[in-house]
C-alpha cells in the first residue's frame, strides 16, 4: 500500500489567528466581547422565519447538481430547523478563497479533494475535529465510517478538515467490441502490464496506405489527468519522510520510462497527430467514446458519459493490470468533499448538514428509502465512500460496474495523491514532466530530474512558510533522525 | 481662498468626490498594499509576515519565471510587429475608394467584437492537427514537398506561433484606429506629392507614415502591453491541450506565459507576495519596454506634431 505521507507536522488553525500582535489583540477583544455575547455569538444565525439558512456553494451542473439538489431537498424535509440552499458556483475554490478572506464565506463548500491541504495550511479551514467530539466520537471513529482512501481525503496531518461529497476509483475501462474485433476475449482484460502491452499492440491499427494510426489499444496520456498515479502503480512514492522523491525513486523513473516507451513504439509525432483529433474525455469526441482507444483508465463517473453520448458502447470495468514491483489491487481514489470555510455564519448547522451527507440509512430496501451519501452517489451513479452499503443500495445500483469500483475502494493497496499542502503546484509539475516525457522532449530522467528539483524548492519554501506563520512545530528528534 | 473659488472647489469635490473615493479604495490601495504583499510572505488568510526581498530574490531563481516570460517575450515579439503590419495594411486597403467600403470595414472589425473564448473554441477547432481547417488547406500545398503541417496546438514548437496568427483575429481595433489616423493625414500633401511625381509607395513612405505615426505609435504601445499580459487564449488553449488545467501550460509549458503562472501562483498555490512581486516586476518590464518605444518614436511623432 502507498500509505499517505506525513512529510511534516503542522497545527491545526485556532479560531483566531494568535500569531501576530494584531491576532493576538483581535483575539482579546474577541474574547472580551464573547464573554458577554457568547450565546448570541456561538449561535447560528436564526432567521425571522426561525429557522438557520445555511448557504451551500457547489460547483457543479447537470446531472450532478440535480443529485444535489434532490439529496438537499430530502434533507431539508428530515427536519424542521435548517434550510439549506445551493448556490452553483464556478471556480469554487477561488471564490471560496476569496470570499474567507473577505469574511463572507459560504456556511458549506463543495470543494475538491486536492484544496483540502492548501487550505488547511492556509487556514481557510475550520477543523471539524471540535464538532465531531461534540457528537461524542473521536475523529478516528468518525473516520471509520469511509473506506481507508477516501478517510485519508478528509485530513490534514491529522486533523479533519472535510466530508466526503462524492466520491470516484478509477478503474480500467476497456470497449469490448474492439476486443472481439481484434480477436481477444471480451470478457478478459489485460491482468498485468505486459498484456496490457500486448493487447494494446493488438488493438492498435494503423492504415494500411499511408500508416497513420486509427486506433490504438491504450494510451497513458488518455485522460492524462492523473500522471501522478503512474509512478504509484509502479510502486513509486511521490513523497516520503518529509522528502519529495518524484525523481529519486527508481520505481517513478520506471513508469515514466514505460510512458516514453510507448510514444516510442508508436511513434512520437505520428501519435501526437493521431492524438490531436481527440476531444475532451468527458465530452462526445472522447476518444474512448468514439472507438479511437480500446482502453482507459477512467472514474465511476464515466458510464454518465458514455449512456450520455453513445448508449449503445459495448464496455466493461476491470482492476488495473499489475505491475511487476507494483502494488497488487492497485487503484486511485478521488473525491469531492464539504467543508466549513473559517468565519462561516452557521458552522453547527453546516456540520449537521455535512453529518447527514457523510452517513446514510443502511437498513434501505428502497429508492425512497436512501438517505444521505447513499441517496447522492445513487442518484449520481457513483459508488458510496462509506464501507457499509445498503441492501438496496448493493443490489438495485444504476452502474453496472458498481461493485466494481467497490471493491477497489475497499482495497488496503488503493491511495490518493500525498497529502502536502503544495500539491496543485506539484501536480503541475508531474504534468509537465509527463508531457516532456511523452513528447519525448525530455528523457524521462531528465523530466524527472527537473521536476524533483522544482518540488523540493517548493516544498522547502512552504515549509519555510509554515514555520514563519508558527504553523510547523519544530521537528521532533525522531524526524531528525528521518532526515538524510 | 474666495467664496467663489470655494463654491467651486466644493462643487468640483461634490462631483468628483465619489471617484476619488473609489480610486482610492479600489485602485491605490490595493496598488500600495500589492506593493507591501511583494515583500511578504502572504498567503490572504493569514498575516502578512515580512520577508524582505526574499521574493524578489527567488524570481531570479525561479526556472519558471524566466521561462515564462520567455515564452511571453517570443509571443509579444512576434504578435506585436505581425499585428502592426497586418492591421495597417488592412486599414490601408479599407481606405481605398472601393465599392462595398462599409462592408468590408463592417467584415474586418466584426471579429474584435466576437467574445474571446468563443473564438478561442473556434481556433481550437481551426488549428487542430488532425481535422483543422487550416491544414486542411496547408496539407495539399505542403504536401508536393514532402512537408507535414504543423500540429500547432499539440506541439510545442509551434502552439506559440499559433497563439500568434490567434492573436490577428482580434486586429480590427487597431484597424479602425488606423482608419482613422488616414483618414485625419490632409489631403493637399498627397496632391503635392503627386505633384512632384511620387509613386504609390513613395507618397505612403514619405507621406502617410511620417503623418500616423503617432497613430501607430500608440497602437504598439496598446499592442505592447496588452500582449505583456496575453492570458485567457493561451489558458483556454492549454486546457484544452492538456484535458483539463490551464496553468499547466500545456503543451509542455509551451504557452506558459507570465500572467498564467502569476495567477496560478497566486491563485493555486495562495503565494500572494510571490505573485504580487512577480506583477511588479512585470509593471517594470512593460514601463522599460514603454519607455523605450517612446524613446525610438519621438522624432517621428514630434516631427507630426
Amino acid at each position: 500500500m502507498t500509505a499517505r505521507p506525513r512529510p511534516h507536522r503542522v497545527r491545526p488553525a485556532p479560531p483566531f489567528p494568535l500569531r501576530s500582535r494584531f491576532g493576538r489583540y483581535r483575539a482579546v477583544a474577541a474574547l472580551s466581547l464573547g464573554a458577554c455575547l457568547a450565546p448570541l455569538l456561538q449561535a447560528d444565525v436564526v432567521e425571522a422565519d426561525g429557522k438557520v439558512h445555511v448557504t451551500y456553494w457547489e460547483k457543479w451542473t447537470g446531472i450532478e447538481k440535480d443529485a444535489l439538489q434532490r439529496t438537499v431537498d430530502r434533507f431539508n424535509a428530515s427536519q424542521d430547523s435548517i434550510v439549506v440552499t445551493i448556490f452553483t458556483t464556478s471556480q469554487i475554490d477561488r471564490k471560496t478563497i476569496i470570499a474567507t478572506a473577505g469574511g463572507d464565506p459560504p456556511d458549506v463548500a463543495g470543494l475538491w479533494q486536492q484544496n483540502v491541504s492548501a487550505y488547511a495550511d492556509a487556514e481557510a479551514l475550520m477543523p471539524l475535529d471540535g464538532f465531531i467530539r461534540r457528537d461524542g466520537l473521536t475523529p478516528e471513529q468518525w473516520l471509520e465510517r469511509y473506506y481507508p482512501v477516501y478517510a485519508g481525503m478528509c485530513t490534514h496531518q491529522g486533523t479533519v478538515y472535510a466530508a466526503i461529497s462524492t466520491p470516484a476509483m478509477v478503474a480500467l475501462h476497456w470497449n469490448r467490441s474492439l476486443f472481439r474485433e481484434a480477436g481477444l476475449d471480451p470478457d478478459q482484460p489485460p491482468r498485468t502490464l505486459d498484456e496490457l502491452t500486448a493487447f494494446s499492440r493488438r488493438l492498435t491499427k494503423r492504415d494500411p496506405i499511408t500508416g497513420e494510426l486509427r486506433q490504438v489499444g491504450f494510451l497513458p496520456q488518455e485522460p492524462g489527468w492523473w500522471p501522478w498515479a503512474f509512478p504509484l502503480w509502479f510502486g513509486g512514492q511521490l513523497v516520503q519522510d518529509n522528502q519529495i522523491t518524484l525523481g529519486t525513486d527508481p520505481a517513478n523513473q520506471r513508469a515514466f520510462a514505460w510512458v516514453a516507451h510507448v510514444s516510442r513504439e508508436l511513434g512520437s509525432t505520428e501519435l501526437q497527430r493521431f492524438a490531436a483529433g481527440f476531444g475532451n474525455p468527458s465530452s462526445p469526441e472522447s476518444a474512448f467514446i468514439t472507438g479511437k482507444v480500446a482502453m482507459t483508465l477512467q472514474g465511476v463517473w464515466f458510464h454518465n458519459y458514455i449512456t450520455r453520448f453513445n448508449p449503445g458502447l459495448d464496455y466493461a470495468v476491470g482492476a488495473w493490470p499489475q505491475v511487476p514491483g507494483g502494488p497488487a489491487n492497485f487503484s486511485i481514489g478521488l473525491a469531492d468533499v464539504l467543508a466549513i470555510p473559517r468565519g462561516a455564519k452557521n458552522p453547527d448547522a453546516a456540520w449537521t448538514f455535512i453529518s447527514y451527507l457523510a452517513q446514510a440509512n443502511l437498513d434501505a430496501a428502497s429508492r425512497d428509502e436512501l438517505s444521505g451519501a447513499e441517496l447522492l452517489c445513487y442518484l449520481q451513479k457513483k459508488n458510496s465512500p462509506l464501507r457499509t452499503w445498503s441492501p438496496f443500495f448493493t443490489n438495485h445500483h444504476p452502474h453496472p460496474f458498481v461493485g466494481i469500483f467497490r471493491a477497489l475502494s475497499a482495497q488496503p493497496e488503493a491511495t490518493t495523491h500525498p497529502d502536502i499542502g503544495t500539491w496543485q503546484a506539484a501536480d503541475r509539475e508531474i504534468i509537465s514532466a509527463f508531457e516532456r516525457t511523452r513528447l519525448m522532449a525530455a528523457p524521462p530522467e531528465v523530466a524527472l530530474d527537473y521536476a524533483q528539483k522544482r518540488l523540493s524548492e517548493d516544498w522547502a519554501r512552504h515549509q519555510r512558510s509554515l514555520a514563519r506563520h508558527g504553523q510547523l512545530d519544530p521537528p521532533s528528534q525522531d524526524d531528525a533522525r528521518a532526515q538524510p | 481662498m474666495r467664496s467663489t473659488e470655494r463654491r467651486g472647489l466644493l462643487a468640483g469635490l461634490g462631483f468628483t468626490g465619489l471617484w476619488i473615493i473609489g480610486l482610492g479604495l479600489f485602485t491605490a490601495f490595493p496598488v500600495g498594499a500589492s506593493l507591501y504583499y511583494s515583500f511578504c510572505d502572504y498567503s490572504i488568510l493569514k498575516a502578512p509576515v515580512w520577508i524582505g526581498l526574499e521574493n524578489y530574490t527567488q524570481l531570479l531563481h525561479d526556472d519558471l519565471f524566466w521561462k515564462s516570460l520567455g515564452n511571453t517575450l517570443f509571443y509579444a515579439a512576434l504578435s506585436v510587429p505581425l499585428g502592426t503590419v497586418v492591421a495597417l495594411a488592412l486599414a490601408v486597403l479599407l481606405n481605398q475608394d472601393v465599392r462595398g467600403k462599409a462592408f468590408f470595414r463592417v467584415c474586418f472589425y466584426l471579429p474584435s467584437i466576437v467574445p474571446v473564448v468563443a473564438s478561442v473554441m473556434l481556433w481550437t477547432w481551426m488549428l487542430n492537427g488532425q481535422f483543422g481547417l487550416l491544414n486542411y488547406v496547408l496539407t495539399p500545398l505542403l504536401g508536393p514537398f514532402g512537408v507535414e503541417p504543423p500540429l500547432w496546438l499539440s506541439d510545442p514548437a509551434w502552439a506559440k506561433p499559433a497563439l500568434v496568427i490567434m492573436s490577428l483575429w482580434g486586429t480590427g481595433n487597431a484597424m479602425v484606429i488606423y482608419l482613422a489616423g488616414l483618414q485625419s493625414v490632409p489631403r493637399h500633401l498627397y496632391e503635392a506629392a503627386d505633384i512632384h511625381g511620387a509613386s504609390a509607395w513613395q507618397r505612403f513612405r514619405h507621406v502617410t507614415l511620417p503623418m500616423i505615426a503617432p497613430v501607430i505609435y500608440f497602437n504598439i504601445i496598446m499592442a505592447i502591453i496588452g500582449s505583456l499580459q496575453v492570458f485567457t487564449q493561451a489558458f483556454i488553449i492549454a486546457a484544452a491541450a492538456g484535458n483539463g488545467d490551464g496553468a499547466s501550460g500545456s503543451p509542455a509549458r509551451s504557452t506558459l506565459f507570465y500572467t498564467i503562472y502569476l495567477f496560478s501562483t497566486s491563485f493555486y498555490d495562495l503565494k500572494m507576495g510571490y505573485g504580487s512581486a512577480m506583477a511588479y516586476v512585470l509593471f517594470v518590464i512593460i514601463a522599460g519596454l514603454t519607455w523605450a518605444a517612446t524613446r525610438l518614436t519621438r522624432r517621428l511623432v514630434e516631427d507630426v506634431s
